[in-house]
């Protein structure tokens, strides 16, 4: 099996920067990708990365293509790693399609929309149910909608599909919108918004696509005919295959100042990691230090 | 070979999808199914479900942007 210099796992922000710079110090490696641009391509507005006064998540990650193309950098997407571990001195990586083997490994897989967990969710997924207003919110324009959660992605979300639905419904499970109060405001001036405070969702049904959900209040319930059901109710770290490395409470993987995971050789930046504060700026800061601590390993290891 | 891409103006992997056949040399017709009633439900018909982007080439569906599909269809 072929022995690479390093692996990157994930093509956010993190991901993509680690590689920018394995590039630059001509090393033997791969990018192992569900996708390019990570959380970033379905960010909104992004008006606090320096060099853009303003840009949108979506030319952001097409940003973040152009850079890779640039180096010529090798990617393997759509690819899922599934476990990632050490043996000896190398590390292994598997992913739903292959193995690998490699000196070193980054980890910057990032985090994903946390799922509702009720009956029907998985069912309708991309069938009525989606995590995503920016990607998807324009293939609702004309119907009926439910956004579930109550803080700013949420009603980010909710805002966006006001000016494009009759009527959107918004399901917070906590007796008052928790977002930031401009943003309630904003959300206040739409006639054709729902807020429906101290609710959860029980199911959501329907055919061949979602057509509706049974939410639940006090203990009564109400049937909510919607054909879209966006759920924004906060972000969950893609870790389930590190098992072997130390994580915390959150399942964020632990990391020192100089992106060291609990197995030497093994390296985290970005969201998945422990680092104060997610950031798309912050994420890059961490991606390029992982590379430049796996580049000292490689030196220090004398391979 | 007949290619259609059903997209909408703000998803990005609709984009990367576009720009990536674009590169190919391969021309396509783009359906923006946010302002495309009928490409839409034609979308949900191929696909079943309703994420994008859905790229059809000579009557095989791919669901998102997935390149090694598109490229093992492209150069058959």
């Amino acid at each position: 099996m072929k022995i690479y210099d390093l692996i990157i796992l994930g093509g956010g922000p993190a991901g993509i920067t680690a590689a920018i710079y394995a590039a630059r110090k001509k090393l033997d490696f791969l990018v192992i990708t569900l996708d390019i641009g990570g959380q970033a391509a379905w960010s909104g507005d992004i008006e606090n990365y320096t060099g853009y006064q303003f840009i949108t998540g979506p030319d952001l990650a097409l940003k973040f293509q152009e850079h890779i193309d640039a180096f010529g950098i090798a990617v393997k997407m759509p690819e899922r790693a599934v476990d990632i571990y050490k043996e000896g001195k190398l590390i292994k990586i598997n992913t739903d399609l292959a193995e690998y083997c490699a000196k070193t490994a980054i980890i910057a897989t990032g985090k994903r929309p946390r799922p509702l967990n009720v009956p029907g969710e998985a069912e309708f997924k991309n069938k009525g149910v989606t995590y995503c207003a920016t990607c998807d919110g324009p293939v609702y324009k004309g119907k009926n909608v439910l956004v579930v959660g109550g803080g700013n992605s949420a009603l980010d979300a909710a805002i966006q599909l006001a000016k494009i639905c009759p009527q959107v419904h918004v399901v917070n499970m906590t007796e008052a919108l928790t977002a930031d109060s401009v943003m309630i405001e904003a959300l206040n001036s739409f006639p054709n918004v729902t807020v429906h405070n101290d609710t959860m969702v029980k199911t959501i049904y329907g055919e061949a696509f979602a057509a509706g959900a049974i939410l639940k209040k006090y203990g009564k319930e109400e049937d909510i005919r919607v054909e879209g059901v966006f759920i924004e109710i906060g972000l969950i770290p893609n870790s389930n295959f590190v098992s072997r490395l130390q994580t915390n409470e959150h399942n964020e993987i632990v990391v020192d100042c100089n992106n060291n995971t609990s197995i030497p050789g093994i390296f985290a930046a970005g969201d998945v990691t422990n680092v104060a504060e997610k950031q798309i700026i912050i994420a890059c800061g961490e991606g390029s230090k992982a590379c430049l601590a796996a580049t000292a390993y490689l030196v220090r290891n004398k391979w | 070979m007949n290619i259609k891409v059903f997209s909408t103006q703000t998803c990005p992997y609709c984009h990367m999808a576009k720009d990536y056949l674009k590169a190919k040399n391969m021309p396509f017709v783009d359906v923006d199914v946010s302002s495309d009633a009928q490409g839409l439900e034609e979308m949900r018909k191929v696909s079943g479900q309703m994420g994008v982007p859905v790229i059809v080439i000579d009557n095989q569906v791919i669901v998102g942007f997935n390149k090694p599909k598109i490229d093992a269809l492209i150069n058959k």
